[in-house]
């Protein structure tokens, strides 16, 4: 008995079917959606350009959101943790943005 | 992963947030991760910020793509700069090898969550198996990305004439035969931050999956440091994805 308490018996548990095809669907979508960004990326005129930035930024969003809320758990967390995340970032975007129109004033009077 | 959560009930005139109980419901260790993740996240935002503002304050090219020629009189169109495939010299693919990385990148990161997975299972012999899929998918990508820089930095077309007349070929952080100045600054910093991130995620990914093999975590009873080096290695893909749009597509 000793030597087994030395080596403790591990329980292998079995693969959960539905996870992992959930995940793979997770990954089927990060793929498609990085395919149409390059759909767009040839096929959406340059002269579109306020429009193929913003379908950029969007699917963009749409990618990070399934890898924080899939892949990285978060979005089965408590509330609390969510947005202790994601407020922090909202200042973030809002700076994104104060800093490229604060650019494109500098660009004015270059 | 399990999505079962113990509910605490706090005693009377008491909120879970007086002690004794995890408000947030996850361990020390992974809730730290998670804020130095969001400290890295403003690390990362701040280089794309600063690019975007600079970006921004430079003259962006206006005629059409197909007459494109580098200047360094106005911000370059990335494709025309991504364009090369190793072995395929002289074959113009514009961004195909940054979409192969992309691709890469994910994979790993599909790769690390089915690791995680099977950590909660206690399954060893499928950690090791994904963990090593996921250190293969790191080094391709920084592989790839040594690849692309040496390109960048050595210049493969006929130089295009900078400010002074003369002709340079390739890129350092003085000038660069791209566009200005800035455009291979901030190329070598925000991918250079990355694939320093890359590289030190594999190292931790080597760490964990030598840990497997050697039976640590098995003994332990979990496999929970799987799943905090993974968050890191979904942010480092993450992070990517930022990068790609906005260095890349954009």
């Amino acid at each position: 008995m000793a030597h087994s308490e030395e080596q403790p018996q591990v329980v292998v548990l079995p693969p959960d079917p539905a996870r992992i095809k959930h995940l793979w669907k997770v990954a089927a979508i990060l793929g498609i959606i990085t395919a149409i960004e390059f759909a767009v990326a040839f096929g959406m005129p340059h002269s579109w350009h306020d429009m193929r930035v913003w379908t950029f930024i969007l699917m963009t969003i749409v990618k990070a959101a399934y890898i924080v809320g899939e892949f990285m758990h978060l979005k089965y967390e408590a509330k609390v943790l969510i947005w202790s995340i994601l407020i922090p970032m909202v200042f973030v975007v809002w700076m994104l943005v104060a800093f490229v129109y604060e650019g494109m004033a500098i660009a004015l009077v270059r | 992963m399990s999505h079962t959560s113990t509910v605490t009930v706090p005693a009377p005139g008491k909120t879970e947030w007086d002690g004794g109980v995890s408000p947030m419901n996850v361990s020390y260790g992974k809730l730290m991760m998670w804020f130095f993740l969001l400290s890295d996240a403003f690390t990362f935002s701040a280089l794309l910020i600063t690019y975007g503002l600079v970006r921004s304050a430079h003259v962006a090219y206006t005629g059409t793509v197909e007459a494109f020629k580098f200047s360094s009189a106005y911000w370059p169109i990335p494709e025309k700069v991504f364009e090369s495939v190793p072995f395929f010299e002289g074959l113009h693919a514009p961004l195909v090898f940054v979409g192969i990385m992309t691709f890469v990148l994910i994979m790993s990161s599909v790769t690390m969550v089915l690791a995680v997975e099977a950590g909660q299972r206690m399954d060893r012999k499928a950690v090791e198996k994904w963990m090593l899929w996921t250190i293969l998918g790191g080094a391709t990508f920084l592989s790839c990305q040594a690849w692309e820089w040496a390109h960048f930095i050595h210049g493969a077309h006929v130089g295009d004439a900078v400010a002074d007349g003369t002709t340079f070929f390739g890129a350092n952080l003085v000038m660069n035969q791209y566009g200005p100045p800035d455009f291979a600054g901030f190329f070598f910093f925000i991918t250079g931050f990355h694939g320093f991130h890359v590289f030190s995620g594999v190292l931790l990914n080597f760490l964990i999956f030598y840990n497997t093999v050697t039976g640590v975590y098995e003994r332990r009873g979990h496999y929970e440091m799987v799943e905090k080096v993974g968050l890191y290695w979904h942010f480092v893909d993450l992070v990517w994805v930022f990068v790609f749009t906005f260095f890349y597509l954009v």
